[in-house]
């Protein structure tokens, strides 16, 4: 019987950690974050590339800008639309999006994502203001 | 070819196919929310189920593999976690298996070599295969936590930090990987999955032994690593959309988001499926392993005296009954008895003394 009773303890055990989300949550709603844009940004409208691109490449844009940049030296970045920027993070992105504490720490945060743009990045003048 | 694992295969391209038109058909709601909520469902009503079954068979009779010598007398070194006799010493057996295979870590190999020489080689591939492939799908899944959290707990941020201490970035613009940082974890799975398939494959005794049951959930998990790694560093998602979703599952207000592309569905729905498909299958070692009688028992026969707990009392006559109810009848035709009746008036004694000695005789 007691092995019964030791087989019970042990599903018990088992579906507390299968509904671990479903309570560790406790039914909180946890919708994704809002993208809070400044006034700059909502007036240019567009961003480099569009919208869903940038939603789910942006990391991988930021580093090929690095490493065009740092390696090559080129600083001019032609968009498919033809127009062109400067390929920089702290006077490009955060000139608009200078909301770096609503515009990218809210969705990392909510992602588990820690990126390692703000090693080295942290001399934002606009961020500091 | 061999129609086990075709059979599999075709299963887990037509589940894609499945999942696929679906999600181009806009049933968003059927595989984002109805499939995962039924699969986890009757993947944890299933598993309980499963294991009170097994509670319920008799275990009468120590039956547990020993790998060592019993305990025994004291001189004899005693392989305490190869054939423990206590119940701590079960436990530590027990955990040993359960973390490290160490029943999969004794695989031999029999070779016979030239001249007819018998050999045994320690074949420890499967044993590192099986060891990469559970722990990686334990990180994967830890990892995962990230989507169903909110705040996401400390321990999943650790395993991610450790997960991603290797940096490798390949950034040209026809081709980019390593961006979001490269977790291992997940190429270990994917390649261990390769691997144990592979084995099955290739080697013709194990491929003999393999049916399409063991050949499923290993192309199901290939793909759900595949869409997985898929997702994260070359056809990428919208992270946020897709936590969105997930949050949605867990505090019980599902919605679907706008964004979360077609892959995304395709892996939930091989996650649901591997869910709904685990109680049914030989995925329940996960349950089964704490209840294997020929790991969990104790191996104390020698020490305690297991009685059948289902024996009921047996109406038995022993041959000391027959004899008594008998014995006149026995000496009459001459016939041996072990107890001889008191000896009445001694009279003519000698032919008896003449009998009991041959009897001994006999019964020896």
């Amino acid at each position: 019987m007691s092995e019964k009773k030791l087989i019970i303890l042990g599903l018990i055990i088992f579906v507390v950690i299968v509904t671990f989300p479903l309570w560790y949550n406790r039914g909180k709603a946890a919708p994704a974050p809002e993208r809070i844009l400044t006034d700059k940004a909502k007036a240019a409208k567009v961003c480099v590339r569009s919208t869903d691109y940038m939603k789910a490449e942006h990391m991988q844009l930021l580093d090929l800008w690095r490493d065009s940049v740092v390696r090559q030296g080129t600083r001019i970045y032609v968009s498919p639309s033809g127009k062109e920027y400067n390929m920089s993070l702290s006077n490009r992105c955060l000139d608009c999006h200078s909301n770096k504490a609503e515009f990218c720490d809210r969705c990392h945060n909510y992602a588990s994502v820690r990126p390692y743009c703000w090693d080295c990045h942290i001399d934002n003048p606009k961020e500091t203001s | 070819m061999n129609a086990r694992y075709m059979v599999s295969l075709v299963t887990v391209i037509v589940l894609f196919l499945i999942a696929w038109a679906g999600t181009a058909l806009g049933l968003q709601v059927l595989f984002g929310i109805i499939i995962p909520y039924a699969a986890l469902l009757l993947f944890i009503v299933g598993f309980i189920y499963r294991v009170m079954n097994w509670s319920r068979s008799a275990v009468p009779f120590r039956i547990p593999t020993t790998g060592g010598q019993h305990k025994s007398l004291p001189w004899f070194t005693h392989a305490q976690f190869d054939c423990p006799a206590t119940k701590w010493q079960v436990v530590v057996r027990m955990a040993l298996e359960i973390l490290t295979f160490r029943s999969l870590f004794r695989n031999t190999r029999m070779k016979l070599k030239e001249g007819g020489r018998l050999s045994y080689q320690l074949e420890i591939f499967l044993w590192v295969g099986a060891l990469a492939f559970h722990y990686a799908f334990l990180a994967v899944l830890i990892r995962h936590l990230r989507f169903f959290t909110e705040p996401v707990p400390f321990f999943v941020q650790l395993i991610e930090n450790i997960d991603s201490f290797f940096r490798v970035e390949i950034i040209y613009p026809v081709f980019k990987f390593g961006i979001p940082g490269v977790f291992v974890s997940g190429i270990v799975l994917l390649l261990a999955v390769a691997y144990l398939f592979l084995r099955r494959i290739f080697t013709p005794q194990v491929r003999y032994i393999s049916l399409a049951s063991d050949y499923f959930p290993l192309f199901l998990i290939f793909g759900i690593a595949l869409t997985g790694i898929l997702m994260r560093y070359i056809t990428k998602i919208d992270v946020t959309s897709a936590k969105a979703l997930t949050m949605g599952l867990v505090t019980f207000r599902p919605t679907i988001p706008e964004g979360v592309g077609t892959i995304f569905y395709i892996h939930l729905f091989f996650v649901s499926v591997l869910l709904a498909y685990f109680p049914f299958s030989k995925l329940m070692h996960l349950g089964g392993i704490f209840l294997s009688p020929t790991r969990n028992l104790t191996t104390d026969t020698r020490t305690k005296r297991h009685v059948n707990p289902w024996n009921y009392p047996v109406p038995v006559h022993t041959y000391e009954e027959y004899e008594d109810e008998f014995r006149d009848k026995m000496i009459e035709v001459g016939l041996p008895v072990e107890k001889m009746p008191e000896p009445e008036p001694v009279k003519e004694d000698a032919p008896a003394k003449d009998e009991t000695p041959a009897e001994e005789e006999e019964k020896e």
